[in-house]
């Protein structure tokens, strides 16, 4: 499929000069809008008040989008690789806006299933194609500082949640002024509706700033003083290339693939339950020590150590390896998921600690992976692979949840549970940890036969535009 | 931390300091935002 010419790659590549610090914020501009499904608790009530329907019901909109997130990078992965990151970001925005423009529609007019066609289908394929859109572009801009670029761009995936959350409650007090932004009073489904419009519309301005000044570097760039040598003498980083369609043959991409699933399982098995659980961990009869407001915070909190996890340990990762990093992902947070589960409940301290540790990881996981599919495959689609990837956040979506409400329905009812009760589900999660630790343990250099032919130029990345 | 190409045979256009300057401002103040709203609210956590 063509784009128009001014979104083509040809267009954006960056002349002798240029400064690649313009492309993290080109990145961050994406990924800081498209962060905001993270955000989706603010309104919740709301909808289900104005649809007058269920929780569940309500929640599937965010479902719907995470499945179409994976789905959309899945698919798009080739086509993003191959057009480019301006093309990407624009289409991206022109989702992830109309799909906001729709669901305000289907608020406004009592048509549930126009919010999940508009957040959860269109923006969800928004959300997919934006998510990958700057990845391979970061990589091949920072091929000395992979970790530590796409770090940055997935830190923002984080933030955008950050910023989305108390916009969007002052948003909603400004469009209802009957609701204060706590959970004393809920918005009314208008104000909802005008909410999307302008975040639709911020968004949209805010994207396609991105792909405004987003460029790609010309064949022959390299940052002054960068050795290929040094880098190609690190283990299982390849200066090969491997397509797509061939990296799914291996099995260096499943077992990427059972690693991320798993880091994903555990880290959501705390944040979906993360208000309730810090109460039920210190319940004393019918009250918590914890109070819904601490709780609050809690949460807040993780959000913190999400979005600094994803900077700080893919950064990290640039120095000690992506392969040890992950067994610290996994390894160190088997441990602390073991202490969580049976000393966590001890003082709080030590709770919020493990857990914001256990989050930490979580973040890193997902922002580490472009760099370990660079190590192990090269640049030349990394783009596409990444997108194949992230179905593995996808199914993580749905396995996460599952356990935890699985578990925690067989053990009493909400309000009710105490510490005891989550001991089954939290070493549910340290199993999928140990797989996932042995899965990376297996992890070793793609074999020859996968390999493009004649390209010992991985880092040349223009060439891969031309196949 | 600047970059170059290995081609010198090409006229360069350094990228104007202005634009990295409002490029960054753009992210970071929403960021910004984002985080002290955040942290006021992860700060219940430890008053609440």
């Amino acid at each position: 499929m063509a784009v128009p010419s001014f979104l083509a790659r040809e267009r954006i590549v960056a002349k002798p000069g240029f400064n690649r610090w313009l492309i993290p914020p080109a990145a961050l501009a994406v990924h800081l809008c498209i962060g905001q499904v993270y955000a989706t608790s603010v309104y919740k009530a709301a909808l289900v008040a104005d649809f007058e329907s269920s929780l569940t019901a309500i929640g599937a909109i965010f479902s719907i989008a995470i499945v179409m997130l994976g789905l959309s990078a899945a698919v798009f992965g080739t086509w993003v690789d191959r057009n480019g990151p301006r093309a990407a970001m624009f289409t991206a925005a022109c989702f992830w806006s109309v799909g906001f423009l729709v669901a305000a529609l289907g608020i406004s007019t009592n048509q549930l299933w126009l919010v999940y066609l508009g957040y959860g289908v269109l923006g969800g394929i928004g959300l997919g194609i934006g998510y990958i859109s700057p990845v391979s572009t970061l990589i091949k801009w920072f091929p000395d500082r992979p970790g530590l670029a796409t770090g940055m761009a997935i830190m923002g995936f984080g933030g955008g949640a950050l910023i989305a959350s108390p916009l969007s409650r002052q948003l909603l007090g400004t469009y209802d002024s009957g609701y204060d932004g706590t959970a004393a009073t809920t918005a009314s489904g208008s104000a909802v509706a005008l909410l999307f419009v302008t975040l639709g519309l911020v968004y949209l301005v805010f994207m396609m700033f991105g792909a405004a000044i987003i460029r790609v570097p010309a064949d022959d760039w390299a940052p002054a003083g960068f050795d290929l040598s040094a880098v190609k003498k690190k283990s299982l980083v390849t200066s090969n290339s491997v397509s797509a369609a061939n990296s799914i043959k291996t099995p260096q991409f499943w077992l990427l693939w059972i690693v991320l699933f798993c880091n994903v399982t555990a880290g959501i098995g705390i944040l979906e339950q993360a208000s309730p659980m810090i109460q039920d961990f210190f319940r004393d009869g019918e009250t918590s020590l914890v109070t819904v407001a601490a709780a609050g915070g809690f949460v807040g909190l993780l959000s913190l150590f999400n979005m600094a996890g994803r900077f700080v340990w893919s950064s990290t990762s640039d120095l000690i390896g992506r392969k040890a990093i992950y067994m610290v992902y996994l390894g160190v947070g088997l441990l602390l998921y073991v202490a969580l589960a049976t000393v966590g409940s001890s003082a709080v301290w030590l709770f919020v600690l493990l857990a914001a540790v256990i989050i930490s990881f979580y973040g890193g996981g997902f922002s580490t992976a472009p760099a370990y599919l660079r190590d192990l495959f090269g640049t030349f689609q990394v783009g596409a692979i990444h997108g194949r990837l992230l179905t593995a956040w996808s199914a993580a979506g749905v396995a996460g949840p599952l356990i935890v409400n699985g578990v925690l329905d067989t053990q009493g009812t909400p309000g009710e549970l105490v510490a005891g009760d989550y001991r089954i589900a939290l070493f549910i999660m340290v199993g999928l940890l140990a797989i996932g630790f042995v899965a990376n343990l297996l992890i070793k250099p793609v074999a020859t036969k996968w390999h493009e032919p004649n390209t010992e130029t991985a880092l040349t990345p223009e060439r891969s535009a031309a196949r | 931390m600047s970059s170059s190409s290995h081609d010198t045979s090409r006229t360069t256009t350094p990228t104007p300091m202005a634009l990295l300057v409002v490029a960054w401002a753009l992210v970071v103040l929403p960021l910004l935002y984002g985080l002290v709203q955040t942290v006021r609210t992860a700060s219940a956590l430890f008053t609440g």
